[in-house]
């Protein structure tokens, strides 16, 4: 009897500390996010104060009019910014997922000679890190002219999310039996009909997630942004937020609205793909 | 018709190869040639005054790139330990839930949408000496009665950091861990619960050997990008106060850009390219080992 109480207490007190344990962890992943969302609505004289105040009040939209209002005390081209990184993501995700596909699709298909060797080739310029990479190509890119513009960024963005976007897609490629492709040929089809009709909409949902990778890379993108573009002309989402800083000073309620801006068409992105985006990781790793 | 001639394959990685020559190898190229040289954003006709390996030994006699370089390596260490093992215990965590789980697949999924930057600017107001949330609540809590100075003192600074670091990447772990938890076979876990195995056996001898290789996987994905710290540590610190959170990328940032030093700043970033190449080629190796081991190899 004392044994079977003693063990039923073992087991509840297991399950009160697995769930203390799991809701401070998810309070410390959620925290800095919200902490973002409440200060985006504070008044800054409430986000100065000492003693801090706890009880949010007084929450408005001012640092949302601020933003968007342009002119003034904490004015940002924001709807330029927004719209720059955009164009550039949206621009360089979708030329990333044709090379891509075609690139995953070699790979899953053919056998050559070096197969693996060019595989890893391409996968390593990946790991250059942005800053080393930076230099050369503020040089080359003021040299040639397409600095500060849309097309230049577009351009190192497709380079930066190809690797990872063929190496998601051959995953999923080659989850595809070839027998199927075969089967469509000898029914007539050539091979690009075969490809488009039967295989592609089997890996769709591969080609989305690495679609939505790709998105999110250049989306987030900072460390070469922020040294190739200087203009409010190609100026992306996340180089703006360095226009709250000044010297001394940073218009925390300002960045804060921004921030929230930048992370809304993340999060309903992800939202929608969340259930591709781990198969998609765990097919190309471990099967591929 | 040329193009006849080539293989098919060719054909379809050609795009890929062009574009990353054009973006990568031909700027690199460059980087590597100016690094030889005594290369001045402010002169340009420096591009061609050859100086021979002079960067290169510049930088390694040269005290505060060793420094920097150390300091590289040790945050790399602890953050992707720190992240693995946190991924690993959140993904348990997690794993043992029955209700609401989707919902916490969700939460936990959330600082993968942060851009670095943002990630960086977030933690540097929260451990704000002012106005910053941690500051606030252990002087609410009376904990402390003075304004600790999370980014100005060295140890803090790098805790704050590092601590950003995590907090952004250990979602990769604990979502690619928690998919290795659910394809585990049941079997082999309820036959070692009949042999009378304790919970920490059989974790350590079936659980773990098959997520080892989603591990490397997550780990693998960090490497090729393991520079992405640079975002946080710039806004953070920017490698300040006097260099107390000096990281390589960010010491070859101000060489390059403000110092306008552009060659010897180029000589510095081959070595963090190596060292990054070299954290790929060593995560790839480990994961066809795993894969290896699992049978999962074509």
């Amino acid at each position: 009897m004392n044994i079977n109480r003693l063990s039923k207490l073992k087991s509840f007190f297991l399950k009160v500390s697995h769930h203390v344990t799991l809701f401070i962890a998810m309070s410390i992943i959620c925290i800095p996010g919200l902490w973002i969302v409440l200060n985006s609505f504070r008044p800054t004289v409430d986000i100065m104060a000492k003693p801090p105040v706890w009880v949010p009040r007084g929450l408005n939209l001012d640092n949302y009019r601020a933003m968007f209002g342009g002119a003034g005390e904490g004015g940002v081209p924001v709807m330029q910014y927004f719209t720059n990184s955009l164009i550039i993501s949206c621009t360089s995700t979708i030329i990333a997922l044709f090379v891509g596909m075609a690139g995953g699709y070699a790979f899953a298909r053919f056998k050559f000679k070096g197969k693996n060797a060019i595989f890893v080739g391409l996968l390593l310029t990946r790991a250059v890190p942005g800053v080393a990479l930076s230099l050369p190509l503020f040089i080359v890119m003021a040299k040639t002219g397409i600095i500060d513009t849309h097309f230049g960024l577009i351009l190192v963005y497709v380079a930066m999310n190809v690797p990872f976007t063929i190496w998601l897609i051959d995953g999923f490629f080659r989850q595809i039996p070839p027998d199927l492709a075969e089967a469509a040929e000898i029914d007539g089809c050539t091979r690009w009909q075969a490809f488009w009709k039967v295989e592609f909409p089997v890996a769709k949902a591969g080609v989305a997630s690495a679609g939505i990778f790709a998105f999110l890379t250049s989306w987030n993108e900072y460390a070469l942004a922020s040294q190739l573009t200087r203009s409010t002309f190609s100026k992306t989402m996340p180089v703006g937020l360095r226009d709250f800083t000044s010297e001394f000073t940073i218009n925390w309620g300002g960045m804060c609205a921004l921030a929230v801006l930048l992370i809304i068409p993340a999060l309903i992105l992800t939202f929608i793909v969340q259930k591709h985006l781990i198969s998609g990781l765990t097919f190309g790793g471990v099967k591929g | 018709m040329i193009y006849k001639k080539l293989p098919q394959w060719f054909l379809l990685i050609l795009p890929a190869i062009i574009i990353l020559a054009a973006v990568i190898l031909i700027p690199l190229l460059f980087s590597l040639y100016s690094s030889f040289t005594s290369y001045r954003l402010t002169r340009p006709d420096t591009l061609f005054n050859w100086i021979g390996t002079f960067n290169y030994e510049k930088a390694v006699k040269s005290g505060v790139f060793w420094a920097a370089f150390g300091r590289t390596i040790l945050f790399l260490t602890i953050a992707l330990n720190l992240e693995m093992l946190l991924g690993l215990g959140l993904a348990l965590l997690v794993s043992r839930v029955t209700r609401g789980q989707r919902m916490l697949r969700t939460i936990m999924m959330f600082p993968m949408m942060f851009s670095p930057v943002l990630v960086g600017f977030q933690f540097k107001f929260i451990f704000n000496d002012n106005v910053g949330l941690v500051n606030n609540a252990l002087q609410s809590l009376g904990l402390s009665n003075s304004a600790i100075p999370w980014l100005v003192d060295e140890k803090l600074a790098m805790f704050s950091i590092i601590f950003a670091e995590v907090w952004m990447s250990t979602s990769v772990f604990a979502i690619l861990i928690l998919a290795g938890l659910f394809s585990i076979p049941q079997d082999p876990q309820e036959a070692a619960k009949v042999d009378g195995c304790t919970p920490w056996q059989s974790f350590r001898h079936i659980t773990l050997p098959f997520i080892m290789p989603f591990i490397f996987i997550a780990m693998a994905i960090r490497s090729l990008d393991v520079a992405r710290a640079y975002d946080i540590v710039q806004v953070m610190t920017n490698g300040g106060p006097a260099r107390r959170t000096e990281i390589l990328w960010t010491l070859i940032g101000r060489t390059g850009y403000v110092d306008a030093k552009m060659g010897y700043a180029n000589a510095m970033g081959y070595v963090s390219i190596f060292l990054a190449i070299f954290f790929t080629i060593y995560f790839f190796k480990k994961l066809n080992a795993a894969r290896a081991e699992l049978g999962m190899a074509r």
